[in-house]
């Protein structure tokens, strides 16, 4: 088959989209966001639990204490930080900073290393203190 | 207000009367959403320390009172959840507004956000003054 290239600009289609640094980033972004929004949610049980009773109290702290529960926290402080690193790149973008390509593949390696590292010392801290 | 561009025939006053195209209070959003994402960074550092160690020491409801008696973190803990869930009812408000088109789910769910946020948001204040005091 010889047929021309087709050299008019085609109609952009989801399956046809390579993963760029910008989607991942601008996709975990928001996925980050709704997970913390959840996790708001077992901070406000701490908190309601707390005020409401010895017996409430430690119904949360069966669940905290828990391999779960552990596992929950230790997401969520993943996603905190993934979002933290993420969200200061929105602010520099907003400053008209940082809006290339490229900019964007620099800065999504440095938040992806940045956030981990962040997320390993705070529980490599927590193990260390307490 | 007027904006010159709501006079042309893209937008007639029938659009207008309906309540369709801009309603001019997107930059409150947006600045809501930045402000509170600049007070969100270390109060959420300082929370999410808190959170962590407290749970990790095995904290017993006492140890979560004494910690609340101390006014600062009762402050910080106030400050903090103001400027978190303010911050997330503008997000999951703007997830809301890209994903959900359904005539009658879209206003149910930016209400049902709206409503819950400042349940959860109500009963956590409550909670902590009521431990602090």
């Amino acid at each position: 088959m010889s047929q021309k290239p087709v050299s008019r600009p085609l109609s952009p289609h989801i399956q046809i989209w390579k993963w760029s640094m910008s989607m991942a980033l601008s996709i975990l972004h928001r996925a980050s966001g709704i997970a913390l929004s959840v996790g708001l949610v077992m901070l406000v049980w701490f908190l309601t639990s707390a005020a409401s009773g010895e017996e409430a109290y430690n119904c949360f702290k069966g669940f905290a204490s828990s391999w779960f529960g552990q596992l929950c926290l230790f997401g969520w402080t993943g996603a905190m930080f993934f979002h933290m690193c993420s969200g200061t790149r929105h602010l520099i973008m907003d400053t008209g900073r940082m809006i290339s390509v490229e900019a964007a593949d620099r800065a999504g390696v440095i938040i992806f290393v940045v956030s981990i590292a962040l997320t390993l010392g705070l529980w490599g801290c927590l193990k260390f203190f307490y | 207000m007027s904006e010159k561009w709501e006079n042309t025939p893209f937008k007639g006053p029938m659009a207008r009367a309906r309540g369709l195209g801009s309603a001019h209070t997107g930059l409150s959003h947006w600045m809501g959403q930045k402000i509170t994402a600049l007070a969100n960074i270390p109060l959420v550092l300082w929370a999410v320390w808190s959170f962590t160690s407290l749970v990790k020491v095995g904290a017993s409801r006492i140890d979560v009172i004494d910690f609340f008696a101390h006014t600062h973190n009762a402050v910080l803990m106030i400050l903090f959840l103001t400027s978190a869930f303010y911050h997330v009812a503008l997000g999951l408000q703007v997830v809301i507004e890209d994903y959900v088109h359904c005539k009658v789910g879209k206003p149910a769910m930016l209400i049902g956000i709206k409503l819950a946020v400042s349940a959860l948001y109500i009963a956590s204040v409550f909670s902590v003054l009521k431990i602090a005091l």
